[in-house]
């Protein structure tokens, strides 16, 4: 399994930049020979930026993606390099830009939506599902659909109940749909730049708690393949599968346990679906446990598939159930004491963990 | 303009006629309404800076004309609202006790919904006010819904639906629409155009301009058009859109308004000019209903600045409330996803 060249995350700031202050846009900081330090936001927005210097059938469409540089500032300098037939703020109106979506793809465009959350990619759902994840089958191979759609997954900061939804599981659920959710700079660059050179409806799930995250990356071009997933943590005792935003509550979590003497190993699949459960396994039979740390819910989440494949790849490595720590049962809420409890955050990944451990 | 469109679709009323229909006592009643509604906010936005309240904070302020005209002929109860998040307003006009609603800003358990929503989403089932939505357009269909509810139990209510110029792109708002006008539904449909939806200004996201005029023909459904930051004209408006509605006529309504504040309290507002909003802030609808009540001598210098004490005193309390109350118990974090 590789490992990118690219640990640890968040060097120091030696370079001249304000603490604190987030990297927009798509143009790395220098930082050495062949390196450059870039925010999660701006690895995405230099991938897209790279890609469409290179292939002018990609546009970018969405709610303020142009004129106001992205929600999140994603997209921030794309109007500026590539102008408004390329970078197209559409009207709210996300069934709509996604069908539209769909239609350009089959008459040879390669579209990059940004849904401004992907809450917001449920009034698409039917675009999604009905149009883009089957075209290609049901025209028997005819229009396969070169399809991007990207933005925030996953609770943004006390949004509650409509704004805070996590679609991995939902989507992975579609035969036709590829879902992707990168949880460093490093590979989101480079997964998305897999992302605009392949033909099929990509899910591309980034969260908003992790945009400011800044790393070292090279700034010599590279991809990253979907389903190959990556070690971010080395461990005996104990292997953590967890994606995005989870993966980094899962280190966390394992840096206290390390002090507890449990050493876990966090693998991050990156891409949700196609699944590289082979490397799952590889770990499994090193640690004989598994837990599984997601944002969807418990029923049909992540953790209820990765279980359910350990059970027929796995079985006789498996000295523990495997353990779930999954966003609770209940739609978002908005007080702090309840929120805290609704995400599986570092105290719930240590106790169950440690259940798995039987310690 | 094309021929389809009413020529009289504008309500542009004289000012002193309507504060004579109006009266002195129902006058101050909604300027005192306003008042509240604007200092509940700006306490709000200083309860956020100093992270008392967190995710998205949504104000209305420089919008209140629009609402209390329009709430000013409803009999909450009877009459049903639901709105967008930028709810606050509308919330306390439904006459919802402004503790409950800043313990729910505070995410408290004495919130108007335990905690469990935040400043997006204020409801209430005695008020028969459907609530604050976080996605644009999804509370278009059931305001309807609550309009096909009234005429289907016959209680002779009316809904008011509020929704933002962003919205109208929707496909919820057009299918709403079809159906008020199919079915004639007592259903007001009033587009709060406060030019911009987020950063966009709203010509760059409607393909017309004058909304209501233009597509209420398409829909067989009545049109009016007003000045939102004039409080007589919104309430003509008002008086107008519910006589229609009472009568199983859907109207639909456009308030050409504005918002003084940021899209939400962490919005750096690049996307508009100091002067435009310096502009519109001169025309504030509260300063204007003042000026008018004092001209008629039904308020005076002194009773002005009691009745601005009186609002600052009853948000103090509130906010007062809000921070004395307990956080909810962790037993409500899987209670009412499903009905007890
Ligand atoms: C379906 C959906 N898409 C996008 C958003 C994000 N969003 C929230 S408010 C808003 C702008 C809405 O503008 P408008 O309807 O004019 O209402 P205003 O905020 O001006 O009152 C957007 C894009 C959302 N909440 N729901
Ligand atoms: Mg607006």
């Amino acid at each position: 399994m590789p490992i990118a060249d690219c640990h640890p995350l968040k060097p120091s700031r030696s370079i001249d930049l304000k603490a604190g202050e987030p990297i927009n846009g798509y143009k790395g900081i220098p930082t050495g020979e062949n390196r450059q330090l870039l925010s999660l936001r701006m690895a995405i927005c230099q991938a897209l930026y790279e890609e469409m210097k290179r292939d002018e059938t990609i546009y970018v469409m969405g709610e303020e993606v142009a004129e106001y540089n992205g929600a999140y500032k994603v997209t921030k300098g794309l109007l500026d390099a590539f102008g408004p037939k390329r970078v197209i703020d559409s009207p709210i109106t996300e069934n709509g830009f996604t069908g539209l979506a769909v239609g350009a793809a089959m008459t040879g465009l390669r579209p990059v939506i940004e849904f401004m959350s992907w809450n917001f990619s449920l009034v698409a759902f039917d675009q999604i599902i009905s149009n883009a994840s089957k075209m290609c089958y049901m025209t028997g191979g005819m229009f396969p659909i070169p399809l991007v759609m990207r933005g925030p997954n996953g609770a943004g900061p006390r949004v509650s109940s409509q704004h805070s939804h996590a679609v991995e599981a939902l989507y992975a659920h579609f035969p036709g749909l590829i879902v992707v959710s990168p949880s460093t700079p490093y590979d989101a660059k480079g997964l998305m730049k897999t992302a605009l050179r392949q033909n099929n409806p990509v899910c591309f799930l980034e969260n908003e708690m992790v945009y400011n995250l800044e790393q070292e990356i090279p700034t010599a071009e590279y991809l990253v393949p979907f389903g190959v997933a990556d070690r971010k943590r080395e461990g005996r005792d104990c292997t953590i599968v967890a994606v995005s935003r989870s993966v980094h509550w899962a280190l966390e979590a394992a840096e206290q346990l390390a002090k507890e003497g449990i050493e876990c190993e966090v693998i991050d699949p990156r891409t949700v679906k196609p699944l590289d459960i082979g490397a799952i396994v590889e770990s499994v039979k090193k640690t004989h446990r598994c837990v599984v740390v997601e944002e969807c819910y418990r029923t049909g989440g992540l953790g209820a598939e990765i279980a359910a494949q350990l059970m027929e790849l796995a079985f006789d490595e498996l000295d523990a159930p495997v353990g779930r720590v999954t966003t609770t049962e209940n739609p978002m809420p908005y007080a702090a004491n309840l929120e805290h409890e609704t995400l599986p955050k570092p105290h719930r990944i240590i106790a169950a963990v440690k259940a798995a451990c039987y310690r | 303009m094309t021929a389809a469109v009413q020529p009289d679709h504008w309500v542009r009323p004289d000012p002193v006629q309507v504060r004579d229909e109006i009266g002195r006592d129902r006058l101050l009643g909604m300027f005192r309404k306003m008042l509240l509604i604007r200092e509940f906010e700006e306490r709000a936005e200083l309860a956020y800076k100093a992270k008392k309240i967190a995710g998205f904070l949504h104000l209305y302020i420089g919008q209140e004309a629009v609402a209390t005209g329009f709430f000013d002929h409803l009999s909450p109860g009877r009459d049903a609202t639901v709105t967008t998040y930028r709810c606050h307003a509308q919330g306390l006009l439904s006459g919802l006790n402004p503790d409950e609603l800043m313990a729910e800003l505070y995410g408290k358990a004495t919130g108007n919904v335990k905690g469990k929503g935040g400043s997006m989403h204020f409801f209430s089932k005695e008020k028969s006010f459907l609530g604050g939505h976080g996605i644009v357009g999804g509370q278009v269909p059931v305001g309807i819904g609550a309009a096909f509810s009234a005429k289907y139990r016959g209680t002779g209510g009316v809904s008011v639906t509020f929704l933002g110029d962003g919205a109208v792109p929707q496909g919820t708002f057009h299918e709403s629409l079809n159906m008020a006008g199919l079915w004639g539904l007592p259903a007001i449909v009033v587009i709060e155009n406060n030019q911009y939806g987020m950063g966009t200004a709203c010509h760059r996201a409607v393909a017309v301009a004058d909304m209501a005029a233009l597509k209420a023909p398409g829909y067989g459904v009545e049109a009016i058009t007003f000045d939102g930051l004039d409080l007589f004209a919104s309430w003509k408006a008002g008086q107008r859109a519910v006589a229609i509605a009472r009568a199983n006529k859907p109207v639909l309504v456009e308030a050409k308004t504005y918002r003084y504040r940021g899209h939400s309290v962490s919005d750096a507002g690049l996307y508009r000019s100091k002067d435009e909003v310096e502009r519109y802030k001169a025309l504030d609808p509260i300063e204007r209903v003042q000026t008018s009540l004092l001209e008629a001598g039904w308020l005076t210098d002194d009773a002005a600045t009691t009745e601005r004490e009186a609002v600052v005193e009853r948000v103090r309390a509130a906010l007062d409330f809000a921070e004395r109350s307990p956080e909810p118990d962790l037993s409500e974090l899987t209670r009412h996803v499903y009905a007890e």
